[in-house]
């Protein structure tokens, strides 16, 4: 029986893959909720994000508050990319069958990946831990946890919380809340729909963008972190519910804790173990945690 | 009776004279293509013609493939047992995993699907001592085709060749009885579903087993496909039951036209083609793959087949 | 023939229907009218087995249907078209109706004969008898409405039902169209002997060939009986008043 800290410490490990994975997959489910398509090219967002903060910090240097100017950069620059996509592209797949917005979220994960590797190359890269956090790891309960750990699992809830917020009380968030339940109606009453599509594109990509950009200090940068990602993305708004703000964030507190832990006890199961869990949530209670059941 | 010009006939004949042109590397191509065109073909029977899109008929492909490279080289059972089982274990497996697919639907079948396959995929990837794990099963020995070389015409060619004669002959046979099936009422009564499943169930179909039906069919063809694939890649890898495979698949199936029946089989003799060349000058293939997609997608949303079918249209009526 | 024995469906709260039961006799034409959200189409899909009732029973031909799945319904003798039109558009005039007629004369399993000729014969004489014969080979999707209704009408028959229920057969139609339609569907119905309960909303047409009839207000039963009695009763005038 593995010690109370390793296992605390393990939980904590758990926890900040959750909250990484909170970030990418509530973009995930946040366009699958009002624009009903599931985007393959997430994954993808999340990559550039990672690259692009690689790509801001070698521009701007080692330094207090760099690494915190070249992640927002990062992100907005992949939102900007996301609205332009959405504007230019996939707006005129609106009226297609869903098969076909699929196919083109598809082939997205192709240009873009492949984009990457010609502009950055096969080999992986690192990003520096920012310097605010990068001191002597914390002791708590006889685990190490690094700061910037801590960081992230603060910063989730955090994000979540602001998320929901806006969600619940702007006028934006109303206006994406009715869209995800009827659009029609929504364009009726004369509300820009388009915009607010793009608004909602524009969103989850910087949330994804995000998150691969304030992964890059602990994980390599490298092409194949997109296929690999939302793959993962995918358990988890399955677990938490398609659609489901807070469900998206249960789900991946719930895909973290059975990651970290499978690894501990069934090392060799463990990604058997999240598929698996992805699919008794299907066959039991397909719309998850706290979706609500399809139309 | 007009005359009509027998295709499959004539194509089974130009496919047989491939390894006649000697070159290695045409015979190869063209038994990629062969294979993967029944690897789409048997996806069109879901998607198609029942209307439900799977992201993860890998996995059958993936189990057909292990089961006939466990088969033949661990077990040192003949080709002849080692395909078929191929076949059945796939369909086995699409009927456990089909059963709890067909009851969703949408979204949420397309995620079960690819729940299953990742599940295939992560028990080929870690079960070292059957699969391999992640290193797979290099080395699945060729079936034993040295009556072959006792043939007319055979004696000069090599065990490539010989094996893909074989496939040639296999993968007509198994196209021949898709056809059949397409065709049957059996086939229209999975149209009515793709149609419109609410009407189907008020004209007596149930649905669920004509679903799980086609799931089992097109499973067990994508077994025998990728037991076709284990031995012609002289190597059982698990990469064969991963998403980015059904992606693959399904992409042939889309491009190639869903609403024909040789629709997916053209889409995989384009894209292995176009691979082929593109490789030769980039190594940014998937670039290339998701622009033509895109470019696709606004002109074309027929598929190649569906366009070629309305050039065709186009041509008879101007002639 | 057909029985509804107080049934009862809520939805999230809402009762779409509340203890309800009608009862149709053996070649009887019926008909159940009521306002808009009345519970019509639920009290259909209640019969039809779209739906599961929370209360009551739904008895065919002396045989307990409660909960059994819309197909096995339609195995049993049942036959249904929908109010918005319910076909397969891209299929041919001609394969929608065959499609009924293979599902029902159970060539389902057949994996290997060609589909084509089979009932050939029995699909055109119903086309023919609807006027659908010259567009057997056009695309379904490509009718127009009226044409779609009728070919919505052909499918439920080719299940060759005994009870034929039909939602709003003549919604969106013509003055024309609807006159020739309801003078389609009596004349098939005397032909086959079938037992039909229909729903509408236009009430020239109901009391045109209904020889009973059923009003449904707010899920309940308010009258129940023939056509003059119905016309006459102070509840239903009460109802309608108003719906001019």
């Amino acid at each position: 029986m593995p010690d109370p800290s390793f296992i605390f410490a393990q939980s904590v490990s758990g926890l900040t893959a959750a909250m990484f994975l909170f970030l990418i997959a509530s973009g995930l489910s946040l366009i699958f909720g009002v624009l009903r398509v599931l985007n393959f090219a997430h994954g993808t967002f999340y990559m550039l994000g990672a690259y692009a903060a690689f790509q801001f910090m070698l521009w701007l240097g080692p330094g207090r508050g760099r690494f915190w100017l070249a992640a927002l950069g990062a992100a907005a620059a992949v939102a900007v990319l996301g609205g332009l996509i959405e504007r230019f592209l996939f707006r005129r797949l609106y009226g297609a069958e869903e098969l076909y917005q699929l196919l083109f979220t598809y082939a997205l994960v192709l240009v873009l990946g492949d984009a990457t590797k010609m502009l950055w190359g096969t080999q992986q890269k690192s990003v520096s831990l920012p310097p605010e956090l990068d001191s002597k790891p914390l002791t708590l309960l006889g685990a190490t946890i690094p700061y910037y750990n801590l960081f992230i699992i603060l910063l989730g809830p955090l994000i979540a919380l602001a998320f929901w917020l806006t969600l619940q009380r702007t006028r934006a968030g109303r206006f994406i809340r009715a869209a995800a339940l009827d659009r029609e109606t929504l364009g009726a009453l004369g509300v820009n729909v388009d915009a607010l599509y793009t608004g909602v594109f524009v969103l989850a990509s910087f949330l994804g963008g995000l998150g691969g950009a304030l992964i890059s200090p602990m994980r390599a940068t490298t092409p194949g972190m997109d296929t690999e990602i939302i793959v993962e993305a995918f358990v988890v708004v399955v677990i938490g519910g398609l659609g489901s703000f807070w469900g998206t964030f249960f789900g991946a507190l719930i895909y973290g804790q059975v990651l970290s832990f499978g690894i501990l006890f069934f090392p060799r199961f463990s990604i058997f173990a999240v598929f698996a869990l992805m699919a008794a949530v299907l066959i039991v209670r397909p719309w998850g945690l706290l979706g609500r059941p399809l139309k | 009776m007009t005359r009509r010009i027998p295709w499959g006939l004539l194509l089974i004949a130009v496919a047989l004279a491939v390894p006649a042109l000697g070159s290695r590397f045409y015979t190869f191509l063209a038994n990629d293509v062969l294979i993967w065109a029944l690897f789409a073909t048997s996806l069109n029977l879901l998607v198609g013609y029942t209307g439900l899109v799977s992201f993860g008929h890998a996995a059958y492909f993936g189990i057909g493939a292990y089961t006939t490279g466990i088969l033949m080289k661990k077990l040192s059972l003949p080709f002849l047992l080692a395909f078929p089982a191929a076949g059945v274990l796939a369909g086995a497996a699409a009927l456990v995993f089909g059963f709890f697919c067909v009851r969703l639907t949408r979204i949420y079948f397309a995620m079960l699907t690819l729940a299953f396959a990742q599940i295939v995929w992560a028990i080929c990837f870690k079960w070292n001592e059957v699969t391999g794990g992640e290193q797979g099963m290099p080395e699945i020995p060729y079936p034993s085709l040295d009556w072959m070389g006792r043939l007319p015409l055979l004696g000069s060619l090599r065990t490539s060749d010989h094996f893909y004669l074989v496939s040639v002959v296999l993968v007509a046979l198994c196209l021949w009885l898709l056809r059949r099936v397409v065709g049957s009422p059996f086939g229209r009564m999975l149209t009515t579903i793709r149609e419109n499943a609410e009407r189907a169930e008020f004209i007596g179909v149930n649905v669920r087993r004509y679903e799980l039906a086609a799931f089992v069919l097109a499973g067990a063809f994508a077994g025998l496909a990728g037991g076709l694939f284990g031995i012609f890649n002289r190597g059982v890898f698990p990469d064969f039951a991963y998403w980015t495979k059904s992606s693959e698949v399904l992409i042939m199936t889309l491009l190639g036209g869903m609403g024909m029946f040789y629709g997916p089989a053209l889409g995989a003799l384009v894209l292995i083609l176009l691979n082929q060349q593109i490789v030769s000058y980039t190594e940014y293939w998937p670039f290339v793959l998701g622009t033509i997609l895109i470019v696709l997608l606004f002109v074309f949303p027929g598929g190649l087949a569906g366009a070629l079918g309305t050039a065709a249209r186009r041509l008879r009526r101007a002639a | 023939m057909l029985e509804v024995r107080g049934v009862r469906k809520s939805f999230d709260g809402f009762l779409a229907v509340n203890d309800a039961s009608v009862s149709v006799a053996k070649g009887q034409i019926a008909a159940i009218i009521g306002p808009n959200g009345a519970g019509k189409t639920t009290l259909f899909n209640l019969i039809t087995g779209h739906l599961r009732p929370d209360a009551g029973a739904i008895v065919l031909e002396g045989r307990d249907i409660t909960g059994l799945a819309p197909h096995d319904v339609c195995r049993l003798g049942m036959g249904r078209s929908f109010q918005r039109t319910n076909i397969f558009p891209k299929l041919t005039v001609y394969q929608n109706v065959q499609a009924a007629f293979l599902s029902h004369r159970g060539r389902g399993r057949d994996l290997w004969s060609r589909v084509d000729e089979l009932y050939r014969a029995e699909t055109e004489s119903l086309l023919g008898s609807l006027g659908l014969r010259e567009r057997a080979g056009e695309v379904s999707g490509f009718l127009s409405h009226g044409g779609q209704k009728q070919l919505e009408l052909g499918i439920a028959l080719a299940s060759e039902p005994s009870l034929l229920l039909l939602d709003e057969p003549t919604a969106g139609m013509s003055v024309t169209e609807t006159r020739e339609t309801i003078r389609l569907v009596e004349r098939i119905a005397r032909e086959r002997g079938l037992t039909l309960l229909f729903t509408e909303h236009d009430m020239e047409v109901v009391f045109s060939i209904a020889q009973k009839i059923t009003v449904l207000h707010q899920g309940r039963i308010i009258a129940d009986g023939a056509p003059a009695d119905v016309r006459a009763d102070p509840e239903v005038r009460r109802v309608y008043l108003g719906e001019r």
